[in-house]
């Protein structure tokens, strides 16, 4: 399972990085998504698979049973899932404006503020 | 406990909050966009007397022990860096009393501001590293609508710039954080910085260190990943660019100083020798990529990214009285470059322009106003008996005591070169006579925004004369960042 989900992480940042190097708006866009996803999923799989139980301490026992789910990447995935939706969200509307205020989608045409 | 640590973040979200329920009233958000504002001043201040008086504060979300809940600690580098960050943000409210367009104010300028200082302060006052990096986005996505707010087309092609470097450098971060939990098992910086020193292997901390490295240096905007920023802060209005020139390079500064301080010291001669020469890179081209501009803002843009160069300088040669100085130079630094903006939307107000081929005559028409500019520009470049002589000071002696001549070379040289193009500024602007054909009127600026410029001047002016009571508090803040067991102490078995 880490085997096969670290060649799909691996994968997505390649094919990430590979849009964003296009020179247009969309595919950056879209290159910026696969980035956070490959971001997301390393995390979910660095943290390691320790049995599929439920992190709770059954009844009549002190202590968690071994092995149980690590709850914790979950709650962080979560976390940057959410900050990366809104994000992009913002990015969507952003680069739309940009393309209606600049009349290009050409990343190479956007040239006037550099130096 | 002391509830004080959260005052700087709670302060400006209600402030926020509430001026997006006062919705289109345009007084009722000034109003509460400058009292928010200065009510995070006040709990600014008193954190910092706090922290000064008992030592570290930390505080505890829902009394949580520390490596399992969330803490919030406030050491003095945080605390201090809370406070100018605070002063800041009051100075930009009420210039933006006088400046901001009415069409920005009333699509929510002020709850942004407020909103990005609420960021700025959580990111100085987290305690653990995922919740700085849910800081760092509260920050950016703040600082990204203030950036295109108003939609212009150089805004725009600055913002999409701006906006794809920080993403990527967020991904960087949040690959970080996932790999250094998935071999630390915690998120704790205290907890980290214990687990880390007695870790076998270290190779891995150093691998792991340098992506943190990347993606704070993107933010931070160190030598090979600063193109966004000479790219997309001159784009927004002013009051926009001196709260971002101000504040967002220097979280990613205090962010590379706490993980290099905390986390990863064991191998020293390699990290901190690779900050180091980035940080002698990041001066040099900053400083000739400012020598060859010709417009105000872009001049200023430049010069934060050589400016940074010094603060990272003190972090690489990482001795007390070095990272003393990195202290001494952010807070120098953060007044200096946020009133240089000011100032630059004062000259563009009475001239109607930022391009020095279009100014002149300034001496001559406003005195006040190129007395004002000579102050955080000779301030910049370091020239006594101002707050910028004695930072370089520190770093230069810091330097010397560990005979790292290149760098001190370099840093001396960056200084002359600094006051070479605030020179050509000051000659351009307001030394030659204005020339003949003026593209754009100008207003008279007023109060509004030669307060908070004059106020920032003074700030200067009185570290200059009184460099001791501020170095002494920086020399304490490297002391407890050289010696972070009163750190860990802190966080991990309650207050001493």
């Amino acid at each position: 399972m880490e085997t096969v989900l670290a060649f799909v992480v691996g994968g997505l940042y390649a094919a990430g990085i590979y849009l964003m190097l296009r020179r247009s708006l969309v595919k950056l866009l879209l290159g910026l998504a696969l980035l956070s996803h490959a971001a997301n999923l390393l995390i979910f799989t660095v943290a390691g698979f320790h049995g599929d139980r439920p992190p709770l301490v059954p009844e009549g026992s002190e202590a968690l049973a071994q092995p149980h789910a690590d709850p914790l990447p979950q709650a962080l995935i979560l976390t940057a899932i959410v900050i990366s939706f809104a994000v992009l969200a913002f990015g969507l509307a952003l680069f739309h404006r940009a393309y209606r205020e600049i009349g290009t989608d050409d990343l190479d045409r956007m040239k006037a503020t550099d130096t | 406990m002391s509830l004080l640590p959260v005052l700087p973040v709670l302060i400006p979200l209600c402030a926020a909050a509430l001026s997006l329920v006062a919705g289109r009233s345009r007084r009722l958000q000034r109003l509460l966009g400058t009292a928010g504002a200065f009510a995070g001043l006040a709990a600014a201040l008193a954190l910092l007397a706090a922290v000064d008086r008992d030592g570290i504060v930390v505080l505890r979300m829902g009394n949580w022990p520390a490596p399992f809940g969330i803490v919030f600690v406030a050491d003095l580098l945080a605390a201090i860096l809370v406070t100018v960050a605070a002063v800041i943000g009051s100075a930009v409210a009420v210039y933006s009393l006088g400046s901001m367009e009415p069409e920005r104010e009333a699509h929510g300028y002020y709850p942004l501001l407020l909103v990005l200082l609420m960021g700025v302060n959580g990111a100085f006052l987290s305690g653990d590293i995922f919740n700085l990096y849910v800081w760092f986005e509260v920050m950016l996505i703040a600082s990204f609508v203030l950036l295109a707010l108003g939609g212009e087309r150089h805004q725009m092609e600055g913002a999409v710039k701006y906006v794809t470097l920080n993403m990527v450098s967020s991904v960087l971060f949040l690959a970080a954080v996932g790999i250094l939990y998935g071999t630390m098992g915690t998120l704790n910086f205290a907890d980290l910085a214990v687990k880390l020193r007695s870790m076998e292997n270290p190779g891995f901390p150093n691998a792991l260190a340098m992506l943190f490295l990347v993606a704070f240096g993107i933010k931070a905007a160190i030598f090979p990943l600063f193109f966004w920023l000479p790219a997309s802060y001159h784009t927004p209005p002013v009051a926009v660019s001196a709260v971002l020139a101000g504040l967002l390079t220097k979280v990613g500064v205090y962010a590379l100083i706490r993980v290099f301080t905390l986390l990863f010291v064991r191998d020293t001669a390699y990290t901190h020798g690779l900050i180091l020469l980035l940080s002698g890179l990041t001066m040099v081209t900053g400083v000739l990529g400012a020598a060859a501009q010709s417009d105000f803002r872009r001049i200023l843009s430049f010069h934060i990214v050589s400016q940074i160069g010094y603060m990272i300088m003190g972090l690489g040669l990482f001795s007390p009285l070095a990272l003393a100085g990195s202290v001494f130079y952010m807070v120098h630094h953060i007044l200096v470059k946020a009133n240089l903006f000011l100032i630059s939307g004062i000259v563009h107000r009475e001239r109607g322009s930022f391009s020095l081929e279009n100014l002149g005559g300034l001496y001559r028409d406003r005195t006040a106003l190129a007395i004002l500019f000579l102050v955080p520009a000779f301030s910049l470049a370091g020239v006594p008996p101002l707050s910028g002589f004695f930072a370089k000071l520190a770093l230069v002696r810091a330097g010397l005591d560990l005979r790292s001549y290149a760098i001190v070379a370099a840093a001396l040289v960056v200084g002359l070169l600094t006051l070479f193009s605030m020179t050509k500024i000051w000659a351009e602007a307001f030394w030659k006579p204005a020339p003949a054909k003026a593209t754009a009127e100008g207003f008279p600026a007023g109060a509004a925004l030669y307060l908070p410029a004059a106020l920032l001047a003074a700030l200067t002016i009185a570290i200059g004369l009184w460099p001791g009571p501020l170095f002494d508090l920086a020399q304490r803040a490297a002391g407890q960042l050289t010696d972070p067991a009163g750190y860990i102490r802190a966080v991990l078995e309650g207050n001493p």
